[in-house]
């Protein structure tokens, strides 16, 4: 009796199902449980809970929301490159009769885990705080066009990641890979809760994912300033328009190849089952279709952060503005055409094949567009080599090896014998760090002058650079090099001796990116602390271009007093220019959307439905269901959701400012 | 393209920040959002399709489609929810009127017809599991109640969403926040009808002549 | 090779976790490294492989490294070149704000990439058609064609149009949990992670697998082709120079992933007669039942020989009946490519049960997930017992026992 109410209330959660004979989990837990406590006392001690409720978790302000995304995504990128490490570490000392220190279990939830993480929870929010922050400004909007929802979006993002980061304390992760391809993902072949880990973070952050496009897009369309018409606005913006794009058409098939998939799991049907005419391929096919779109998605708005970057520093107008916004749609609507070259290997006609193969290699010419677009920016510039820009130019000369090798792989038959190799692995990571990260670090180095009105000091910003960049190249060249001995991906050991080297040697590598990580936060600390020395009153300390740098920094609530009306494409370059006046009187009231913590409510209670589903434990699953409805429909009763900032409030900020800049001159 | 500046230079000094403020009205962008929705959630029925042509022959021994649909029946749940199609619309007509009354009475007539098509697909479910032919019994079966019963969980969740509507209008009347809020029930319940059409269509008429 | 090395090791299976100790031979290997790295001890199979296919498609890797270069290169000395030249301290550079468009240069821009993958296009369409895993090889090396195969362009599927029949080896892989296993259908033997071909033979190898989605890789004889349950995928490939060489499962497939690796031996044809002898002198007899037991999960299986195979076994894996009662699936017309209709067959009868959906559990049905970590159910298995679901926990971390108390029992 008692067991049956004991299966009733906690599903097949039991004791033994904390991870107690693991003693590396046993110990990051301890370390995560004490800097937790440390944490909560702290903001407890110096009561700090009302200001993060009020002003920054129930805040709807898209440069707070922006702020909270990048902080989640740095956040995880410790456990994403954690993993990476154990996983170098492992594959450095696995070799000759010797398992390394990690069991297949750990093993294959760390890769995983590392892939689930580093795509979703770093990636994703990173990308996706940076176009929150930045496209509202750069538009000359004050906020984006359903703030609530924006607010809800971050937190279904966060809800994701919490239940990712669930799985490592209580009970296990999927060990499918990323992508979780059945039959291996089936209930039959792995019935533990690793797998519903998965689609349930999936699932939820992927709602967030999901609004959040649709919310930027409209933004986009609806809110520029006057006068900013398509072909004028910023690249930044155009980049973030189409990777929403991306999100909106990419991400709903997720979300049904996932729900398939857990029908299978959850209530026995057979969509990709061995059995009764499932067809595990279409989960392959149908998951790649939105994979695919994926990768643009993360790098696209990246090639926007390069333009902006390398035009602010080079001094310069954008080299062939309307070939690069082209090429950006382009490459947006090939993302759709491309997704079997992820599985030539599956079987295929030739023709399907090539077809798939040649449509990739088509787009390496928009992309080698963007390149060249880029070199000739800098041709007759005057280029000052602030931290930004170094992290542009590595990223020219990183991403076309990348993209070089992107092309190899998309030849079929040369694509037999690289796929699922480490030369495979070597090549994603070089143009999602080459890009991706790259350009994430060029982007917090650029806008964090805007967000915080202080820079990031240069020397340890310069000491991250040169760690990243060449802990990198030695982290994944010799990757490139196993691959071509016929180094497969996810091995455990290996019984070859003469690879032990190479593999130390990424190991190595990953150190040197540790150090790279370590530096970046030293960076932030170091310039938290000297924020006044490194303090920029000016709003626009890179001499830069966009609308963005008009305001000051941080902006206030409102973003812009007064709506500006942009004439040309680099509007604030203009501006400056043809000596615009500020405004300085006669500001009206602006109306602001209001707090609200419906966001989070839903979040957690999504959490908590999770949380339900992975464990079996309906009852928590149903309440939490019902009262996420409820609470959207209580949500939706509140009809009050703006306030007005006083048209005082405005001058009083606008005057502070006003004189900020006279002091300067 | 390089400085140019607009023709209008030319009358007076360029202005680089709007003289008056136009307070674009709170909702203004829903409609263009919702769209985006709209599409975003036709493509998960686009994968769910995509997933029963895949699917639908596969019927792993058990029942084809030609065993288990009841056309008439279909007919019928067809026709329900095109009527409350129809009657979602003269509610929109009486909102544009600004009688509350009526739009709440054939707001009412919608719900109706969708509870009736819910409970006609429900019995259709129960009656095909109880046959043996559930979800579980074979690929075809898991991609048929996938897809349909996505559709009518969609039904669910518009019913649900209606009743709070009409409350709302019930209580606070035909006020902007409301009508924009019709409207955008109004585009998904019609979206659910095209998407029905798709089902009926691609599943039970063509499922018949397999 | 290490290859001989390992299999002659023989460790049991679910011996427990290695001892601590070789986790710190690390830094004595760490001095190493460096005139390793130096002698070039490493096998660069991919870029040096010994089977006609694979050395085309290695061609294939260097040229098509080679168009692209033509524009990479450039661009990484241009960026080189302008990132010095116009560094803002040099006040000699040509300063110009506004240029941002030059109509002749965008063209060069656009139209330099669509050359070039124009000609990598033209390859890949012809390559790719050439290199079909399912066509039958249309020559044994460069030197020698096989007289009867069709030119590109005409369909290559099946085998009907393929060289003579006797002279292609044909071999079915299945690929297991966690093992590989090999059947030569007209020698009438099977073998398992042990592969061997004579050179200049072509080989087809039809390809299935037991549980999960597989991939069959020999990086030395030709590229990797997907192995999945109740399909069937086809390669064909020919080795060209004798050796021992690596095999192995190269797309993820579990716990017992790693250890998935078999050797393919190729020597001349006296030498492979002398290798069936051998297998035909083994004791074993591959049929049905022991096929379900060697179905079941084990890790890094030292190489089985079977004298002799039940017929049609291979086509009842690939339809997914070898267990009694099981029906098949139908045989739907195979095209080229997978099977169209997969696993299209009745649930089971006979066989266990078919995992329920978890909400169609009563209570007790949820089970547990206890962590992987927790200890397992006593009695360790290993190679000894082949299905035991100790072997997929046969690398447990587990902490030391404490003095005193009971050592855990290593599952």
């Amino acid at each position: 009796m008692s067991e049956m109410l004991l299966k009733a209330i906690f599903g097949r959660l039991s004791l033994a199902s904390f991870p107690i004979h693991e003693p590396i989990l046993v110990a990051t837990f301890a370390v995560v449980a004490l800097g937790g406590i440390g944490v909560l006392w702290a903001i407890t001690r110096y009561r700090l809970w009302g200001w993060l409720w009020r002003d920054w978790f129930t805040s709807v302000d898209h440069k707070r929301i922006g702020i909270m995304y990048m902080a989640l995504g740095i956040v995880m990128l410790l456990r994403g490159f954690a993993d990476a490490i154990m996983m170098r570490i492992q594959q450095a000392i696995a070799f000759g009769g010797s398992e390394g220190y990690l069991n297949a279990h750990h093993y294959d939830q760390i890769f995983t885990a590392h892939g689930v993480i580093m795509i979703f929870f770093v990636a994703m929010p990173m990308v996706t705080g940076l176009m929150n922050y930045v496209v509202p400004l750069q538009i000359g909007a004050r906020d984006v066009s359903f703030p609530f929802l924006n607010n809800f979006s971050f937190w279904m993002t966060g809800a994701g990641a919490a239940i990712v980061m669930t799985s490592l304390f209580v009970g296990e992760f999927a060990r499918t890979g990323w992508l979780g391809m059945p039959p291996l993902s089936g209930i039959a072949y792995s019935p533990d809760v690793g797998v519903d880990y998965y689609i349930w973070g999936l699932q939820v952050a992927g709602v967030g994912t999901l609004l959040s496009g649709v919310n930027l897009i409209v933004t986009i369309v609806k809110m520029r300033a006057p006068g900013m018409t398509m072909m004028k606005m910023p690249i930044f913006t155009w980049t973030a328009l189409c990777t929403n794009i991306l999100i909106v058409a990419a991400f709903p098939v997720l979300t049904a190849v996932l729900a398939l998939l857990s029908l299978d799991r959850y209530v026995g049907t057979a969509f990709f089952t061995n059995d009764l005419g499932g067809n595990p391929m279409m989960y392959v096919n149908l998951i790649w279709i939105w994979g695919h779109p994926e990768v643009y998605i993360l790098v696209l708005p990246v090639f926007g952060v390069f333009s902006e970057v390398t035009s602010t520093f080079s001094g310069k107008r954008l080299f062939g503005y309307s070939s690069m916004v082209y090429a950006t749609v382009v490459i947006t609507i090939l993302a759709y055409l491309v997704w079997l070259h992820h599985f030539f290997t599956m079987g295929s006609g030739a023709s399907v094949n090539s077809f798939f193969g040649i449509t990739t290699m088509i787009i390496a010419i928009p992309t080698g567009a963007k390149i060249f677009n880029w070199l000739f920016t800098m041709y007759r510039g005057r280029i000052r080599f602030d931290v930004p820009m170094m992290w542009t130019v590595a990223f020219m000369l990183t991403f076309v090896i990348g993209g070089m090798t992107g092309v190899l792989l998309a030849v079929p038959p040369a694509d037999f014998v690289l796929h699922n190799s480490l030369f495979l692995v070597a090549h994603f990571h070089n143009v999602i760090i080459g890009g991706v990260l790259f350009g994430m670090f060029a982007a917090i180095n650029y806008w964090w002058p805007k967000a915080f009105g202080f820079r990031l000091d240069p020397v340890w910003g310069k000491r991250s650079f040169w760690f990243w960049v060449t802990g990198f190249y030695l982290a994944f060249m010799p990757l490139y090099a196993l691959g071509l001995m016929g180094v497969t991906r996810r091995m455990r050991y290996f019984d070859d001796p003469a690879l032990q080297a190479w593999f130390v040697a990424a190991a190595l590598g990953a150190g040197l990116i540790a150090l790279g990580i370590a530096c970046f936060l030293v960076q932030m600390a170091v310039s938290i602390r000297d924020r006044a020395r490194l303090a920029d009153t000016t709003g626009d300390p890179w001499n830069g271009r966009t609308l963005e740098w008009a305001t000051a920094s941080p902006p206030p609530d409102y973003n812009f007093a007064v709506t500006p009306v942009i004439h040309d494409l680099d509007a604030w370059h203009d501006m400056k220019e043809r000596h615009h006046e500020r405004p300085c009187t006669g500001f009206s009231d602006i109306p602001m959307p209001k707090n609200t913590p419906a966001g989070v409510y839903l979040a957690g209670l999504s959490y908590l439905l999770a949380i339900g589903m992975v464990w079996y434990m309906w009852w928590l699953a149903a309440v939490a269901l019902v009262g996420a409805v409820a609470v959207a429909i209580w949500n939706s009763f509140d009809y009050d959701r703006e306030y007005h900032i006083p048209g005082e409030v405005v001058t009083r900020t606008e005057d502070r400012r006003t004189q900020a800049l006279e002091a300067l001159a | 393209m390089s400085a140019a500046a607009p023709a209008a230079e030319a009358d007076g000094p360029i202005r680089f920040y709007v003289e008056e403020e136009h307070p674009h009205p709170p909702g203004a962008s829903t409609a263009l959002g919702f769209w985006i929705y709209l599409m975003s959630d036709c493509l998960i029925f686009a994968a769910l399709f995509a997933t029963y042509g895949v699917l639908g022959g596969a019927t792993a021994g058990g029942p084809a489609p030609r065993d288990l649909f009841d056309l008439p029946l279909v007919a019928l749940n067809t026709g329900l929810l095109l009527f409350s199609s129809i009657t979602y619309g003269f509610a929109m007509l009486a909102m544009d009127e600004g009688a509350r009354g009526r739009t709440l009475a054939w707001l009412a007539a919608t719900g109706l017809f969708g509870l009736g098509f819910l409970s006609v697909e429900l019995y259709e479910f129960s009656h095909l599991i109880h046959e043996g032919a559930g979800p579980q019994r074979s690929a075809f079966l898991s991609s048929f109640f996938a897809l349909v019963g996505t559709h009518g969980l969609h039904v669910t969740f518009g019913i649900i969403w209606l009743v709070t509507l009409m409350v709302q209008v019930g209580r606070y009347g035909l006020i902007d926040a409301n009508r924009r809020r019709l409207l955008c029930l109004s585009m998904f319940w019609h979206f659910l009808d095209v998407v029905w059409i798709g089902v009926f269509t691609f599943v039970y008429l063509m499922g018949m002549l397999r | 090779m290490a290859a001989a090395a390992r299999y002659a090791m023989e460790a049991p299976m679910n011996r427990a976790f290695p001892p601590r100790r070789r986790l710190f031979r690390a830094p004595a290997i760490l001095g190493a490294l460096a005139p390793a790295l130096l002698l070039g001890g490493c096998d660069w199979v991919v870029m040096a492989p010994s089977g006609d296919v694979a050395v085309q498609q290695r061609d294939l890797i260097l040229i098509s490294t080679l168009l692209m270069l033509l524009v990479i290169l450039p661009v990484m000395v241009l960026t080189i070149l302008f990132a010095w030249r116009f560094r803002a301290a040099n006040r000699d550079a040509d300063y110009r704000p506004d240029w941002d468009h030059s109509t002749g240069l965008e063209l060069v821009i656009w139209a330099g990439p669509l050359l070039i993958i124009i000609a990598l296009g033209a390859l890949t369409w012809v390559s790719t058609h050439l290199l079909d895993p399912y066509r039958p090889l249309g020559r044994i090396t460069p030197e020698q064609p096989i007289a009867g195969n069709l030119p590109i362009g005409r369909a290559a599927g099946g085998g009907q149009q393929a060289a003579p029949m006797d002279s292609v080896l044909e071999v079915q892989a299945v690929a297991l949990d966690w093992k590989w296993l090999f059947i030569y259908p007209e020698l009438g033997i099977a073998t398992v992670n042990e592969l061997a071909a004579p050179v200049n033979v072509p080989i087809r190898f039809r390809l299935t697998a037991s549980s999960v989605m597989n991939a069959f890789f020999v990086p030395a004889l030709a590229g990797q082709i997907y192995a999945m349950p109740g399909m069937e995928t086809q390669l064909n490939a020919v080795i060209n120079k004798p050796g021992d060489f690596e095999g192995f499962a190269s797309n993820y497939n579990g716990a017992g992933f790693s250890g998935m690796r078999f050797r393919f031996r190729a020597t001349d044809q006296a030498g492979f007669d002398r290798w069936v002898a051998a297998v035909r002198a083994a004791p074993g007899r591959l049929d049905r039942a022991t096929y379900l037991r060697l179905e079941r999960p084990s890790e890094k299986v030292p190489p089985i020989r079977f004298a002799a195979v039940d017929r049609g076994l291979y086509d009842r894996i690939v339809r997914m009946c070898v267990a009694p009662g099981r029906p098949c699936m139908a045989m739907a017309h195979a095209g080229h490519g997978t099977l169209p209709a997969v696993n299209n067959r009745p649930g089971p009868a006979g066989q266990g049960p078919r995992p329920e959906g978890a909400l169609q559990r009563e209570g007790a049905e949820k089970g547990t997930a206890p962590h992987s970590s927790a200890p397992q159910a006593p009695g360790g298995a290993g190679n000894a017992a082949p299905g035991s679901p100790a072997n997929r926990n046969h690398t447990l971390n587990l902490l030391p026992a404490l003095p005193g108390a009971p050592a855990p029992a290593l599952g």
